[in-house]
C-alpha cells in the first residue's frame, strides 16, 4: 500500500507526454530523498474496462509486494474520443536514512474505439526498455491482446473466465505458442500439485505412482479448467494418454465428468466432481487410489490441506499439510511473480487437458457450456 | 508386491516424475528436535522461521517437532511459549489457522542434557511420531544450546541409539561458535564424527544463507564479465567490511569471551573472502562447493608469531557518539571487566598465495560501534596503466570499484570515471548501481528458513564441511594466541567512528579504507 504519491494528469494527452510526466515525477521524488528509488521489474499493461477499472485497481492493490514496477492501465470506454491520462510514482513507505523506499509507477490511459487501432503506439512509449513486460486483459477484448502481443513477452490469463472449456483451453494453447502464459487457473493447483508430488516422494511411495487406478478431483462448480489442468498435469507427467471425457452428470451445481486414462498396462478412472460448498474458485479436494489399495485424499481444511490416507492394510491417518490460503489477490499476485519464471510442465498439462474434453454438445456443470 | 510406504525397497529408487517443473521440491516427513528449545535463537529465529516456512508451505509433507530445554514444562505451556514467539518474532503476521495446525502437536521433553532420562523420552516421543505415521520419520536434531552442550549431546544421541536409524536419515545440525579455538574444533569435530557421519552433520553458519551471500556465486559464475578481471593481474586488492553501529547490547557475557575475530571473521568474513576468491565448482553440489572453499581457506598464508603484529590489529570503542547520542566505551559497557583485554574491532590483512591470488591483499576488517552498519565487499581494479587526460581540476581518476553490499542495500556498484559536463576533459568518479530490492518481486527468505530447510532435505552446500571449521581456525588461531598474551590495553577508537588509525597501518602503499 503506497503511502506517498506524486500524481500527474492530463486530458487530451499523447503518449509522449505521459512518458515525460512520469520522467519529471521520478526526478521530483529523488531530489526530494535520495532513498526514493525506482523498482526495475516488470512492466504490466493491464486492458480493462472502463466501468470496472476500480475493480480492478482493488484487486491489483491487494497483490502487494508483487505489484509489477511500471503498471500501465488502458482503461477502456468505447465512447471516448479523447485520450485522458493519470500517472503516479507511489513509495511503499516514507524514505528513511540508510534505507530504500522504492518507486512504483502507475499510469492510467482513458481510451475508446477509435484509439484501438493504434494501442502499440499508445503503450510502447510507456514501458520501460529492457523489463519484461505482462499483458492481462482480464474483461476479454482478445482483439485488444492480440495488437499488444507484440509489447509482451508473458501474458496474463485466468481459464476458469471463459464460459466454453473448449475456448479457454484454445486460447492458452494459442497464446503459448506466441509468448510465455501465466494461466491463474494452474496456479490455483500449486500447492495440489506440490503435495500429491510430496506424497507420492518418499522412495517408498513412488512406485505407486505407476499403480494409479483412479483419480477424482472436486472443484468449484466454475472451475472445471482447473481441475482438468490438474489431470493433465498428472497425465502429462506420468505418460498417460486421455481419452475424451464424458459428462456423467450435468447438474448446473453437482455436475460430473468422467473419463479414462491408460497408462502403462492398465487404465486409470478419472472424475471431475464439482463441489458447490466450495465458496472460492479453484480446487476443493483431490483424491487417489492405486491397485495396492492404497488412497490419498487431499481436502481443503483450516491450516493447510487435510489429508487422509488408507494403506493397504487398511490402517487409515489423518493429518494436516500445512500452508496458509493464498486468497484470490495471492493468486493474482503469484500469477505476476510467475512472469518472471518459466514453468516448463504448463504446456503438457495444457495439451493433455485438451485432450480429454469431451466432444460431446452437451450442456455442463455451471450452465450451458458446450465443449 | 509392493513395500510398505516407509519400508525400505530392494529396487532402486525410481524418479518422481511430479517434481519437475515445481518451485518447492518435496522435503521428506521429518521430526525436527530443538535442544535449548526455549532459548533465544529457538525463540527469535528458529520458531519464527518453521511458522513462516509452514505458511509457505513449504515444511515437509508430514513434519513434527519437538522441544528439549532443562526447564519444567508441560506441553501445553511449550506450545503457548511457541505461539508467543512467533506472533513477536515472525516477519509476518501469523495466521491463526495455520499457526495453531503447526503447534497442535508439539512435544516437549524437559531435562539437562547430560541425563540418560531425556533420551530415553525423546526416543518414545519419536517412536510415538513414527507409529502415528505408520513410518519412520527422518530425524534432525538442532543443537541450538550453550556450545559446551554439543559434545554432551552428540554422546548422548549416540548412546541411545538415536544417532541411525535404517529406515530414515538422521541428522544433526550444529550452531556456531563451532570451538573457540582450533583445538577445540578439532576435538568437537572427533566427538561428533565418533557419532555422526560427516553427510548427517550441519555446521551452521547462518551468513551462507542469507540471499545476498549466495548471489555472490550468481555475479561471479553467471556473468561472463568478471571472469576475465577476476584475478592477480586486474585487481588490486579485495576490502571485505562488516561493521555494526551498535555496542555489545546485554551480549557481554558472550561477547567478551569471544571477541571480533572469533564472533564474525573466523567464520561469516572467511566465507564471504571464500566466495570471492573460489574456483568455479564443477557443479553446485555440497561437496564441489565446498571443495573450493576449502582450497582457497588452504591457500591463505597461516600468520607466523613475528608477521601478527603487521597483519592483524585489533582495538576496543573509546566513548563517544552514535546515533545522535553518547555512548559509553567498551570497558564501561555492562558485564565486561574493566581491565579486558577482548577486541571490539579486528582487522586483517590476508593473502591468498594461490596463481590466481598471488600478490592481492584480503583486507578484513569488524567492529562494534562503527559509524553505520554495513557489510559489504570492495574489488578495488588496478589504475589504468596510461591516462591521456590531464587531471588537471579534477577530483582525479580513482581505479574501478565493485562494491558488493551484502547489507543493508544489497546490491553491486561499480565505480567509473566519468566526464564532467563541459568543453573540458575533466573526470570524476560516477557510481552504476544495481540495487537488488529494486529488481525482484519476491521478499528474501529469512537465512534460518532457507538453511533448516536445507538440513531437513540434507542439502549441506550452505554448511559448513568439518575440514573448512578447521581451516578456518588454523587462519585465526594463531592470531588469537597471539592476542592472548598480549597484555592490554588495546588500541582505542571513538564510537560513532570508523574505526582505529591502527588498521591504517595494515593497508600497503597506495590502498585505502573505504569510509565506513
Amino acid at each position: 500500500m503506497s503511502t506517498s504519491d506524486a500524481v500527474w494528469s492530463e486530458e487530451g494527452t499523447t503518449p509522449d507526454r505521459i512518458e515525460a510526466a512520469l520522467r519529471t515525477l521520478l526526478v521530483e521524488r529523488h531530489a526530494e530523498s535520495g532513498s526514493f528509488v525506482p523498482a526495475r521489474v516488470l512492466n504490466m499493461i493491464a486492458f480493462v474496462d472502463d466501468e470496472w477499472s476500480g475493480e480492478i485497481a482493488n484487486r491489483l492493490r491487494g497483490v502487494g509486494r508483487y505489484a509489477a514496477s511500471r503498471l500501465i492501465v488502458l482503461s477502456y470506454d468505447r465512447k471516448r474520443e479523447r485520450l485522458d491520462a493519470r500517472a503516479s510514482v507511489a513509495s511503499d513507505g516514507d524514505p528513511t536514512p540508510g534505507q530504500l523506499a522504492l518507486l512504483r509507477e502507475t499510469v492510467i490511459v482513458r481510451l475508446g474505439e477509435r484509439h484501438l487501432d493504434d494501442l502499440p503506439t499508445i503503450a510502447d512509449p510507456l514501458v520501460v526498455t529492457d523489463l519484461p513486460t505482462l499483458l492481462w486483459s482480464p474483461h476479454g477484448h482478445h482483439e485488444a491482446i492480440e495488437a499488444l502481443l507484440g509489447l509482451a513477452q508473458a501474458t496474463l490469463i485466468d481459464s476458469i473466465d471463459e464460459p466454453v472449456w473448449r475456448d479457454a483451453l484454445d486460447l492458452a494453447s494459442k497464446l503459448s505458442e506466441r509468448l510465455y502464459v501465466v494461466d491463474l487457473a494452474w496456479l490455483r493447483s500449486t500447492p495440489w500439485r506440490e503435495r500429491v508430488a510430496a506424497a507420492f516422494d518418499p522412495p517408498a511411495m513412488r512406485p505407486e505412482l505407476d499403480r494409479l487406478t483412479g483419480v477424482t478431483v472436486r472443484h468449484h462448480p466454475d472451475s472445471t479448467v482447473a481441475a482438468m489442468l490438474l489431470l493433465g498435469w498428472l497425465a502429462s507427467r506420468l505418460g498417460w494418454k486421455l481419452d475424451h471425457a464424458e459428462i456423467v452428470s450435468s447438474d448446473r451445481r453437482e455436475g460430473v465428468l468422467g473419463g479414462t486414462a491408460h497408462a502403462d498396462g492398465h487404465d486409470v478412472k478419472l472424475e471431475l466432481k464439482a463441489d458447490p460448498s466450495l465458496s472460492v474458485p479453484g480446487l476443493a479436494g483431490v483424491s487417489l487410489h492405486t491397485a495396492s489399495s492404497l488412497s490419498l485424499h487431499l481436502d481443503r481444511g483450516p491450516g493447510g490441506l487435510h489429508t487422509r490416507r488408507i494403506d493397504r492394510d487398511g490402517r487409515e491417518r489423518e493429518w494436516t499439510l500445512l500452508g496458509a490460503s493464498r486468497g484470490e489477490s495471492g493468486i493474482l499476485g503469484e500469477g505476476i511473480r510467475q512472469a518472471l519464471l518459466r514453468d516448463q510442465t504448463y504446456g503438457p498439462a495444457l495439451a493433455a487437458a485438451q485432450e480429454m474434453l469431451p466432444d460431446a454438445q452437451a450442456l455442463v456443470p455451471g450452465g450451458a457450456r458446450p465443449a | 508386491m509392493a513395500a510398505q510406504p516407509g519400508q525400505p525397497t530392494a529396487e532402486p529408487t525410481p524418479e518422481n516424475p511430479l517434481t519437475a517443473g515445481l518451485e518447492r521440491l518435496p522435503v521428506a516427513p521429518t521430526t525436527l528436535v530443538i535442544f535449548g528449545a526455549t532459548g533465544d535463537l529457538a525463540r527469535r529465529k528458529l520458531l519464527p522461521a518453521l511458522y513462516n516456512l509452514a505458511h509457505d508451505g513449504a515444511l515437509p509433507e508430514r513434519f513434527r517437532l519437538v522441544g528439549v530445554s532443562r526447564k519444567e514444562k508441560a506441553h501445553e505451556d511449550y506450545r503457548k511459549e511457541c505461539e508467543e514467539a512467533i506472533r513477536q518474532f515472525s516477519r509476518r503476521p501469523p495466521k491463526d489457522d495455520v499457526l495453531t495446525a503447526l503447534l497442535d502437536e508439539v512435544k516437549y521433553v524437559p531435562g539437562v542434557f547430560d541425563d540418560d532420562s531425556v533420551y530415553a523420552e525423546l526416543g518414545k516421543v519419536l517412536d510415538s511420531f513414527d507409529e502415528d505415521a505408520g513410518e519412520t520419520l527422518n530425524r534432525a536434531f538442532y543443537l541450538s544450546t550453550a556450545p559446551e552442550f554439543f559434545p554432551v549431546i552428540v554422546g548422548q544421541l549416540g548412546r541411545s541409539n538415536l544417532a541411525r536409524d535404517e529406515h530414515a536419515e538422521v541428522r544433526v545440525i550444529i550452531e556456531k561458535p563451532f570451538g573457540t579455538t582450533l583445538e577445540e574444533a578439532r576435538e568437537l569435530n572427533r566427538e561428533v564424527l565418533a557419532i555422526f557421519e560427516e553427510q548427517q552433520v550441519f555446521r551452521i553458519d547462518h551468513y551462507l544463507g542469507k540471499e545476498t551471500v549466495q548471489n555472490l556465486l550468481a555475479l561471479r559464475f553467471a556473468n561472463g564479465m568478471f571472469e576475465p578481471l577476476w584475478n592477480r593481474n586486474y585487481i588490486d586488492y579485495v576490502q571485505i567490511t562488516a561493521a555494526e553501529d551498535l555496542g555489545i547490547g546485554t551480549r557481554a557475557g558472550y561477547y567478551d569471551h569471544a571477541g571480533a575475530l572469533r564472533d564474525l571473521i573466523q567464520n561469516h568474513m572467511l566465507q564471504l573472502l571464500c566466495h570471492v576468491a573460489m574456483e568455479p565448482p564443477v557443479n553446485f553440489t555440497a561437496e564441489e562447493v565446498r571443495n573450493e572453499k576449502v582450497k582457497v581457506l588452504d591457500s591463505i598464508t597461516k600468520p607466523t608469531a613475528a608477521a601478527i603484529p603487521e597483519m592483524a590489529v585489533r582495538a576496543q570503542y573509546a566513548a563517544g557518539h552514535a546515533g545522535g547520542e553518547d555512548v559509553v566505551g567498551y570497558l564501561e559497557e555492562n558485564g565486561v571487566a574493566p581491565d579486558s583485554t577482548t577486541e571490539s574491532y579486528a582487522a586483517l590483512r590476508l593473502e591468498v598465495d594461490n596463481w590466481r591470488w598471488a600478490g592481492v591483499p584480503f583486507y578484513i576488517r569488524t567492529g562494534k560501534r562503527l559509524a553505520r552498519k554495513i557489510t559489504e565487499i570492495a574489488v578495488t581494479l588496478k589504475p589504468v596503466p596510461h591516462l591521456a587526460f590531464s587531471q588537471d581540476g579534477s577530483l582525479g581518476v580513482q581505479p574501478n570499484q565493485l562494491v558488493l553490499t551484502v547489507q543493508p542495500n544489497e546490491g553491486v556498484s561499480l565505480r567509473l570515471g566519468a566526464k564532467i559536463p563541459g568543453t573540458r576533459m575533466i573526470i570524476r568518479p560516477v557510481n552504476m548501481e544495481f540495487l537488488y530490492g529494486t529488481s525482484f518481486l519476491s521478499q528474501s527468505p529469512e537465512a534460518y528458513e532457507r538453511l533448516i530447510t536445507d538440513a531437513m532435505r540434507g542439502d549441506a552446500t550452505l554448511f559448513t564441511r568439518n575440514d573448512e571449521v578447521e581451516a578456518q581456525w588454523q587462519v585465526c588461531d594463531p592470531i588469537v594466541g597471539a592476542w592472548a598474551q598480549e597484555p592490554g590495553p588495546l588500541p582505542k577508537y571513538e564510537a560513532g567512528s570508523g574505526g582505529p588509525a591502527e588498521a591504517d597501518e595494515l593497508l600497503l602503499e597506495g590502498h585505502r579504507w573505504r569510509a565506513i
